[in-house]
């Protein structure tokens, strides 16, 4: 190998159309741009999910991969931009859509798994309500079936069937974690959102959610979408990565040709600071 | 993981005087933005290789020999060149195709076996070995049965498959990495010195493995350190210091 000053700034080679994947992307979303007063939040970002993947977002704060997360859960609206998902009954701009058909899109079609479990939970209530709660939104009124698909769901999750009447408020991290996961599968989403799923959360409960998570993909082939901070993470589950920065993607591509043959000098500052 | 699409299972059933991979001034350089170098690993490779055939990759320690292999996966993206694959589907570029059509590929077609393997926390030999078939759809009973078959192939004692590899020796973790590599059918398989860390045992049941799987037309790229150890299989050797090719005879 032979070293030479570099003559031009790298840019990634183009890349062709598919050709062999023959399934239509579960999500497409293009054109992203939000502004938060001055702050550019995302410019013009696009995402493209196929069935059965696991897209990981990763950047630093303020990268806008989480406000991309947010869009994806329709708790906020671009200033422009297109979201399609490939659902029954679902065509055009979901961001369209009113308030209420988007509560009712999101309970059927949509689960997520925030860092922070307040924000996924009711604290106070059983951990089985909390995820018979997504069932009701979605329509189920018979008690017998709310109660033994929250079971299932929660068993899905690895979660201690003796325990889950607990209230979310009792439980460790790590457990909580799996009361939002029951919650989010419940209803088997078409797509699953991960806001930082393990931060915060001691390497050896990392480890036991983050397996958790790849069972899930294994048994049930759910797609997702993964926001970290966490390379490890990311390298653990992901099958591509989008490299965030500033509210742009810098680079996306397999996970392992990011990880090995970083192209863009952001991404490659982040794969060399990985410990 | 991406699910199953109609692509067909990868077989020998393509026109056997059809290459199964074609490559064409294929190039890599490694931009090293910190440094403001770049880095020229090869650049003008070109062969190609019919079904059965297995390719030695030769050259100094630097050559690019990993590099080239890694390009052809795509793990590493090239900057000039064509791989032409030549599947059920039709011609694939993998220098230019798109990341879920490689991904597929790697599913279907293309193998590639490392001598290290990628053992994950709480994940039991049996089931790492598995986890290929299961995610090709195979009933998870049936997946088992042939993952367990695979580690006895190589060597790992029974009381072993149930264990996590991340505690096994590197020799140990080196058989349930070729157990797991090797276990779907594929087209085009990759080695990247995979008798490194083998006892002798292993190293003798790798070679009938590539023995067999050349008998049903897989083409093969290989490094090996000792290439003694799979000579009765190389059909030609590619040189990555002069980058000649030339024929081995029989």
């Amino acid at each position: 190998m032979t070293l030479y000053p570099m003559d031009a700034p790298a840019q990634g080679p183009t890349r062709d159309l598919p050709r062999l994947m023959s399934a239509a992307p579960i999500l497409s979303m293009t054109g992203i741009n939000r502004r938060f007063g001055t702050v550019v939040a995302l410019q013009d970002v696009s995402a493209t999910v196929y069935p059965g993947e696991v897209l990981g977002i990763v950047g630093e704060s303020g990268s806008g991969k989480s406000t991309l997360l947010r869009m994806m859960n329709l708790e906020d609206s671009p200033d422009s931009g297109d979201y399609r998902l490939a659902i029954p009954g679902s065509a055009g701009n979901l961001f369209d859509l009113d308030r209420y058909a988007r509560r009712m899109l999101c309970a059927r079609h949509i689960g997520i798994v925030y860092q922070n479990p307040h924000l996924g939970l009711l604290m106070e209530n059983s951990s089985s309500g909390n995820v018979a709660e997504r069932l009701l939104i979605a329509g189920e009124r018979r008690f017998s079936v709310l109660r033994s698909r929250a079971r299932e769901a929660l068993d899905a999750s690895e979660f201690p069937l003796e325990r889950m009447d607990a209230r979310p408020v009792e439980l460790s991290g790590g457990m909580q974690q799996r009361v939002q996961l029951a919650k989010a599968i419940a209803l088997e989403p078409a797509l699953l959102l991960l806001d930082e799923p393990t931060t915060g959360l001691d390497v050896s409960v990392q480890a036991l959610v983050l397996d958790t998570l790849k069972r899930l993909q294994r048994d049930r082939a759910i797609t997702m979408v993964l926001v970290s901070h966490d390379l490890g993470v990311i390298r653990t589950m992901a099958d591509r990565v989008m490299v965030m920065r500033k509210g742009r993607v810098v680079e996306e591509g397999l996970a392992d040709q990011i990880f090995q043959d970083p192209q863009h000098p952001y991404t490659q500052a982040l794969v060399h600071a990985k410990l | 993981m991406i699910v199953q699409t109609a692509m067909p299972a990868a077989s020998a059933s393509l026109a056997p005087d059809l290459p199964v991979i074609e490559v064409e001034g294929l190039a890599k350089h490694f931009d090293m933005h910190h440094l403001g170098q770049r880095l020229d690993a090869f650049s003008g490779i070109g062969f190609r290789i019919m079904p059965g055939q297995f390719l030695l990759l030769t050259g100094h320690n630097g050559a690019g020999k990993s590099t080239l292999l890694r390009t052809l996966y795509r793990s590493y993206l090239p900057q000039a060149g064509h791989v032409w694959l030549n599947t059920a589907e039709g011609r694939i570029d993998l220098a230019r195709a798109a990341d879920v059509d490689v991904a597929l590929l790697r599913r279907r077609e293309i193998g590639f076996v490392t001598q290290f393997l990628n053992a994950r926390p709480r994940v039991p030999a049996e089931d790492l070995v598995a986890e290929p078939l299961r995610l090709a759809g195979r009933p998870a009973a049936e997946a088992l049965a042939v993952a367990r078959a695979a580690l006895a192939e190589f060597g790992v004692k029974r009381e072993l498959w149930a264990a996590y590899p991340s505690t096994f020796s590197g020799g140990e973790q080196q058989k349930v990495n070729l157990a797991r590599a090797l276990i779907l059918p594929q087209r085009l398989l990759l080695l990247d010195e995979p008798t490194a860390s083998l006892d002798a045992g292993a190293r003798a049941a790798l070679v009938r493995r590539l023995a067999a799987l050349k008998a049903q037309g897989v083409a093969m790229i290989g490094v090996f350190h000792h290439p003694g150890d799979v000579a009765g299989l190389i059909d030609a050797e590619l040189n990555l210091d002069n980058k000649e090719t030339s024929n081995v005879a029989k």
